[in-house]
């Protein structure tokens, strides 16, 4: 079975199996129903909009309707092995208390965003002078979701205040191509970032 | 009422009685020797008996969770809007049973029934019984029905507190549980509620400390009040201000103490309606068992603990003007089930409706609700 986001598989790939998920923003259920199905994890997603309640259960996957800027209090320390935050933490009104709380709830945290240093929107910015809209930031300035856009060089920036160590990190293109471009300049041209982090030790 | 039967609805349905001879030790100390439970059931059992659906009822509920009992009646089973062929919870898939509790007033043993040692009425003697005692006298229907496990058991408001004791206490005998509008026990507000309730109904001169059968009358005026201010915790003040604002029901205000307001004539309405249908006793009854449940008393109010051997996989659902039970009542429950790394899906419904919302057929609640009961009917291929 493919998935139909780019950044699924590089998650998929990084969580071990039989391992307890709380996947934050968990959409239609696509990636919980996939790792459980393929590698035998098992966990929640959190997730505020009703169509995609509705697909999660039709899905199987276990879901909890509620609203990710209300806080995780509801879940006792170190609850999961990991805690995913794809592609929602741009969305989210309090990304820094976020990833303290993941890091409370779970051994890691991975998280996906859209990078907003990617050369498409660089010159859509710079050069056309206008936010940018492209395939991973497809809506307009007034009705997207995102609040929160950071680079890869912010979001490392933020983990280092935040005495976050940081495992991996890929950056990906659209259809998750990872040409040699993207190995060398990661914040020019990555359009998804992808990090997997923890707590310092 | 209804010329022909609606579409989608059961149909023309009726009750049954079993007789029961097992005494019941209740929660008070005292034992029921002997009882009856009314029910009715819609569907058919398959031959694995596998896709029985037990639904509790709440505090004026019924066993009638639908259709009707005959082409003169007004209104069809309290359930009407879930329960039926092809509707949510489809009887087209599923076997469902709805029944009356113990100490009810529409077929089941109360206060209204006769007592076998004085051949009258129980009245105020029938015994106080709780929710557990209500699913342990439920878990002997399901014997006698020859359900093993229940696909899932269902519940809204005090019918989700029942939903939650089957869990808890009968572990292995429900697949999946639905949790709508509950709580894992009364606050002091809820109970308060209630006590004025009683109040209401145990100060009433016709009330005869619950010996009114006896003098031929019944404590009217105390049961309308009770009801109405049930209802009052039943709606959000924003569906008030929809359906009634501060619309009368003359052009002028009279200066006088009659029936002005849209408001007051549908509190009276639902007190009219209620008062001709309804025991005072059982009233009372149902009122306490909603006050003692807490099913977490024994573990010093730890849910997460008490929760440590269900096994059923749940379903919880809160509606989010609901401020009788909201959705942080819910949400302690989400939290118990988690806590004890169960399957457990919360959707909150939004909804100005109120509490009652769980009672209407409300979009995004049949959705979510459909799409639950379809996951239980294509897991065991029902």
């Amino acid at each position: 079975m493919s998935l139909s986001r780019s950044d699924f598989q590089v998650i998929s790939d990084w969580i071990s199996p039989n391992a307890r998920v709380l996947d934050l923003g968990c959409g239609n259920g696509e990636l919980l129903s996939a790792l459980s199905k393929n590698q035998g994890v098992s966990g929640y997603g959190i997730e505020i909009d009703d169509k995609n309640i509705s697909q999660c259960i039709n899905a199987g996957v276990n879901v909890i309707q509620r609203d990710l800027d209300l806080g995780l209090s509801d879940f006792d320390e170190d609850s999961f092995d990991y805690v995913i935050l794809s592609m929602t933490l741009q969305a989210s009104n309090y990304p820094h208390r976020l990833l303290g709380e993941m890091l409370r709830v779970s051994a890691e945290g991975i998280v996906t965003f859209p990078n907003f240093g990617n050369i498409k929107s660089r010159i859509q910015l710079g050069l056309g002078g206008r936010m940018p809209v492209n395939r991973t930031l497809p809506l307009e300035w007034y009705n997207t979701p995102n609040v929160h856009l950071c680079t890869l060089k912010d979001f490392e920036e933020l983990c280092e205040k935040l005495d976050i160590e940081i495992l991996e990190r890929r950056a990906v293109s659209h259809n998750n191509k990872s040409g040699p471009g993207l190995k060398l300049f990661p914040n020019l041209f990555g359009e998804i970032a992808l990090y997997r982090f923890r707590k310092k030790v | 009422m209804p010329e022909k039967i609606p579409d989608g609805s059961i149909g023309l349905v009726k009750s049954s009685t079993f007789h029961f001879d097992q005494p019941l030790s209740l929660a008070c100390g005292a034992t029921l020797d002997e009882y009856e439970l009314v029910y009715e059931t819609y569907g058919e059992l398959n031959t694995s008996r596998d896709n029985a659906i037990l639904v509790c009822h709440a505090l004026s509920g019924t066993h009638h969770l639908a259709g009707y009992y005959c082409m003169e009646d007004r209104k069809p089973g309290w359930w009407e809007n879930i329960v039926g062929p092809g509707k949510v919870i489809d009887t087209n898939k599923f076997y469902v049973v709805g029944v009356n509790n113990l100490g009810g007033c529409h077929g089941s043993t109360g206060p209204t029934s006769r007592n076998p040692e004085t051949d009258k009425p129980y009245g105020p003697d029938f015994p106080i019984v709780t929710v557990g005692d209500w699913v342990e006298s439920q878990q002997r229907l399901s014997e006698k029905l020859g359900i093993e496990q229940w696909a899932a058991v269902i519940g809204g408001s005090l019918g989700g507190m029942q939903v939650l004791q089957w869990a808890i206490d009968f572990p292995d005998s429900l697949r999946h549980a639905i949790v709508i509008a509950a709580a894992p026990k009364l606050t002091a507000q809820n109970i308060a509620f209630n006590e004025v309730a009683r109040q209401a109904i145990r100060t009433d001169p016709a009330f005869y400390d619950g010996h009114y059968y006896e003098h031929d009358t019944i404590p009217e005026s105390g049961l309308r009040i009770a009801r109405m201010l049930g209802h009052l915790t039943y709606m959000s003040d924003d569906i008030m201000a929809e359906k009634f604002g501060r619309a009368l029901r003359e052009d002028t205000i009279n200066f006088d103490y009659g029936v002005e307001f849209q408001v007051e004539s549908y509190l009276r309405h639902q007190a009219d309606s209620f008062v001709g249908t309804f025991d005072a006793n059982t009233y009372l009854l149902m009122t306490k068992a909603l006050d003692y449940f807490d099913p977490a008393a024994a573990t010093g109010s730890d849910l997460s603990a008490v929760m440590t051997n269900v096994s059923a996989d749940f379903f919880v659902l809160s509606f989010t003007s609901d401020w009788r039970f909201s959705p942080q009542r819910s949400h302690e429950i989400v939290k118990a089930l988690h806590d004890n790394d169960l399957n457990v899906s919360y959707a909150e419904i939004e909804s100005h409706h109120g509490h009652d919302a769980f009672l209407l057929p409300l979009p995004q609640y049949l959705s979510v609700l459909g799409a639950y009961m379809e996951r239980i009917a294509t897991e065991s291929s029902i």
